[in-house]
Parts: structure tokens; C-alpha cells; sequence
């Protein structure tokens, strides 16, 4: 059992640390067919576009949503969780997405990096106190479908979110060493077992 | 559960840089040159009045950009915006700061306004990229708050040697350091003339505590990822994309060869026909004086 981290650009590095802290097998997919043998999948933080179009150019989308039909588990954070959604508002024209996840997300909703920050959170599901989550250029998530659970709020602002086995963030947990959203994402939703 | 946020934190700031890894960031003086590298996937651009080729060919005294050209590229793109101002001018960090630019980079490219003192970037909100040619350069402009570096090179030549050079002396300086016993430390801080708190750093972690890019003569997809396989996180491309036959085509390739790094056969594919590369500068046809990445300290 392993889970994949898509390495196309952006913090795959700290997601794959993460996962290894957990004593999980990590592997960084750089190409669709590393997705074989994966449990789950954890699509990092970057730039969105960027990400969006080496998936396009190196035919990631079909067989991600297989893979996840088959039932691997995908988690975004960030430019990630862009690009779960089936609504991306602000998007760059043409924008493509997975659209595996039935909510709408607005891209850089906060501002520009001068209005980046930190915030405590409560993640239900979460325990042992609030998590820090730290939004940078962040989306926020504007509505979701039925079917889809809040887990996370930021003020007024839907920053987490889970669909099945989707999972979507607007932050960052790979930036501040606090596996204890990794372990959820691994226990609960991608079922591998903790070594 | 409060809803109190905080802006400007150490995390934000380098976060943002940890954003940008393995991508690919493009120099670009107007709109349509931002737009073609957004569409290329670039992670962000470097909003300029000149590239380094040009600003090379001009002479005379280079400074910040006219706002114009940088507020214009910061409406046009919806990825991170950086953009130029004089080692030491902290006054146009202060007006780039002002219109909204997401990282400035104090920058060789540009005239030094202050021969002694870069900016104490501590006193901002929006945070800076550096240059560096060792590792002790690096170290003096994080301990001044940079929380991103890239390797100097030699801009506006295409030519990769001085990058090169740069990203070998960083990493040759930290397996020295990671080599050392503790009490040396101490002296190896005097020597690379920076802060022992991060000297010590260094030497515990292996690894610089800031994301470090490289910049200056990337101008081929093996070019960008020569730089990264030497270790790198990702790559300034200045003059070589829009000094080129076919900007569009190498901006793309370039991206793609700095995502599959270590894969040959990608970068043997993404690199045929791009057309001209920019023309090349022998360093050894550089006068000493005019080298860019002599300024800076």
C-alpha cells in the first residue's frame, strides 16, 4: 500500500516527508503510470495552471478520475483543491479541472500574497486542539453540492471539505509539520494502515 | 475559536516560495509577454522594464520598473507577480510593496543604490528574493530577511556557466559544513562572513532554510535542467525565453524539462525544434566592471 504524491511542481517534497513521518509509503508520480498500486493520491499545492496544463500535456485527467473510480482516494490542498472542483471561479480562461468534486472554488478569493496568512482552525475530525492552517494566494471554497461535508471553516469561508473519499483544503498542512491531517486522509480515507 | 488571521509571518512568506518549486519563473516586460508565459505554465513572472539582455545593452543606470508596466502585469495574470528594485533602495521595495506585487527581488540586474547595506526586508509585509554566489551570501541576505534565494549566474548572457559555478559553491559549502565538528562552526561562520545561528542551521539540516532557485544565463530545457539536477528547486528564466526564435515553444519546453529533470528522453523530445536559442555572451568577453553578479555583498 502506498499513496502518491503528483509531483508535477509545487510542495510535493512536504507532502511525501509527511507521509514518511507517518511511516507510509510515499511516491512521487511524475507520470500517469506511476498512479498504478496507489490507495491515494494527494495532489499538492503550486500553481494551479501550471499543474493543470503538465497534467493535460502528460494525459493525467482520464486516468486519475480511473484510478479514482476504482477507488483511490485524492486529496487537494490548494492549487489541488482547484483542481477537484467541478466550479472554478476566476479561473484563467479555459482552465481545466478533474471536476471529481461537486463544489465551487474561487481562486486567490483572500488577495494577493500581502494578504497571505495564518489561522487556527477546527478540522472535525481533528483532535487534540486547533490546527494551523496557513492560506497562501488561497482559494476558498464558495459553495459545495449536497453530498458534501464542511469540515473546515475559515470565518465566513469554507476551507476544508470531504466528498466520499475526496478531500479538499484551501491550506496548507504540509507547511507546518502537523501530520494529524495526513493521518486522517490516510487512515480514514486511503485505508493503509500505519507501519 | 477566534477568526483572528495574521499577515506577513515567516511561514507565509517562504510558503509562497515552497509554492513555486519545480516550476519555472519567466522574465516579461508587457502584458503579452506575461500571457504567453501564464499560458506556457509558468508559475509566476518577473514583471521588467528590460530583460537583463537589453538592460546589459543599454547601460547606463538600470532601476525599477515605471509602475505602469508593473500594476499593468499585475492585472493581466492571475499567478504570482514579482518584480525588481536596487540592492539597498528600499524606497522603490516600499512603492513595489504598495502596488501589490507578490515577491520583489532586490536585484543585481538593477544599479545598486547602496554599496554597504541591502534592504532590511524584516520591515515588510510582501516578501523578497535575493541573489546569491556562495553560501554565505545566501546566509547574509536571509539573516536579512530574504526568505527566497536564487543562485546570481550571469544574467543576460544565455551562457549557464556562472550559474553553474554559483549552485556548486552553495552545495559544496553545506556537505563542508555538514562535515565539520561543532566546535568549527564557529570559525567556518567568520569565514563565510554570516550569522552562526545559521551557519548551525545549515550544517543540522543539509539544506539552506529557504527555497533556492537559480537565475542568471538559463537560456535550453537542458540548461533548466542541468540547474536542478545540481539541486536546485526551480529556475529564473530571464532574456533566454523572450530573447528567442520561438518564445511561446521554449517557455513550454522549458517547464517541462524542469518538471521531468531526470528523464532524458523528455528533455530530449521537448527540446527539438524551438528555433534560435538567444545568442550567447562569453563571460570572458565581459568586462569585470560590468559582471552583474559582482554587486551585491
Amino acid at each position: 500500500m502506498k499513496v502518491g504524491v503528483l509531483a508535477l511542481q509545487g510542495a510535493f517534497r512536504e507532502h511525501i516527508v509527511a507521509l514518511e513521518a507517518l511511516g507510509v509509503g510515499a511516491v512521487a508520480v511524475r507520470l500517469p503510470e506511476q498512479l498504478d498500486g496507489c490507495s491515494g493520491l494527494i495532489i499538492p499545492g503550486g500553481e494551479s495552471t501550471a499543474i493543470g496544463k503538465l497534467m493535460d500535456t502528460y494525459g493525467f485527467y482520464g486516468p486519475i478520475s480511473a484510478r479514482h473510480a476504482e477507488g483511490m482516494a485524492i486529496w487537494g490542498t490548494c492549487a489541488g483543491a482547484i483542481l477537484l472542483a467541478s466550479t472554478v471561479l476566476d479561473a484563467l480562461p479555459g482552465q481545466r479541472t478533474l471536476e471529481l468534486m461537486d463544489i465551487t472554488v474561487r481562486r486567490n478569493a483572500y488577495g494577493r500574497q500581502a494578504a497571505s496568512f495564518e489561522a487556527e482552525l477546527d478540522v472535525a475530525g481533528i483532535e487534540d486542539g486547533p490546527f494551523t492552517g496557513v492560506f497562501i494566494r488561497a482559494p476558498w471554497i464558495e459553495s459545495v453540492g449536497e453530498g458534501v461535508e464542511v469540515i473546515a471553516r475559515q470565518g465566513d469561508r469554507i476551507a476544508a471539505a470531504r466528498q466520499g473519499d475526496l478531500m479538499a483544503t484551501t491550506f496548507h498542512p504540509e507547511l507546518t509539520g502537523d501530520v494529524r491531517i495526513h493521518r486522517l486522509f490516510v487512515e480514514r480515507f486511503a485505508g493503509v494502515a500505519r507501519a | 475559536m477566534t477568526d483572528a488571521t495574521t499577515t506577513g509571518t515567516l511561514r507565509v512568506k517562504t510558503g509562497l516560495a515552497e509554492m513555486l518549486k519545480g516550476g519555472v519563473i519567466m522574465d516579461v516586460v508587457n502584458v503579452e509577454q506575461a500571457k504567453i508565459a501564464e499560458e506556457a505554465g509558468a508559475v509566476a513572472v518577473m514583471a521588467l522594464e528590460r530583460v537583463p539582455a537589453d538592460i546589459r545593452a543599454a547601460g547606463g543606470v538600470a532601476r525599477m520598473a515605471d509602475p505602469t508596466i508593473v500594476e499593468s502585469i499585475v492585472g493581466s495574470v492571475s499567478i504570482p507577480v514579482m518584480a525588481k528594485c536596487r540592492i539597498g533602495h528600499f524606497v522603490e521595495a516600499q512603492v513595489l510593496q504598495t502596488l501589490g506585487v507578490d515577491y520583489i527581488d532586490e536585484s543585481e540586474v538593477l544599479t545598486p543604490a547602496d554599496e554597504e547595506h541591502h534592504v532590511n526586508k524584516w520591515d515588510f509585509t510582501v516578501p523578497f528574493v535575493c541573489g546569491c554566489r556562495n553560501l554565505g551570501e545566501a546566509l547574509r541576505r536571509i539573516s536579512e530577511g530574504a526568505s527566497m534565494v536564487r543562485t546570481k549566474g550571469e544574467p543576460g548572457t544565455g551562457n549557464v556557466v556562472e550559474a553553474v559555478r554559483h549552485i556548486r559553491a552553495v552545495t559544496d559549502e553545506i556537505a563542508w559544513l555538514r562535515g565539520i565538528r561543532p566546535e568549527q562552526l564557529f570559525a567556518a561562520a567568520k569565514d563565510l562572513q554570516a550569522p552562526y545561528d545559521l551557519v548551525k542551521w545549515v550544517a543540522d539540516n543539509g539544506k539552506l532554510p529557504v527555497v533556492n532557485f537559480s537565475a542568471g544565463g538559463i537560456a535550453t530545457p537542458a540548461d533548466a535542467a542541468l540547474m536542478m539536477q545540481l539541486g536546485c528547486d526551480g529556475v529564473f528564466v530571464g532574456s533566454g525565453i523572450f530573447k528567442s526564435g520561438d518564445p511561446s515553444a521554449r517557455a513550454k519546453a522549458i517547464v517541462e524539462a524542469t518538471t521531468h529533470f531526470e528523464d532524458a528522453d523528455i528533455i530530449a523530445r521537448v527540446s527539438r525544434n524551438l528555433g534560435e536559442a538567444m545568442v550567447g555572451i562569453n563571460i570572458s568577453d565581459i568586462p569585470a566592471s560590468e559582471r552583474m553578479q559582482e554587486r551585491g555583498w
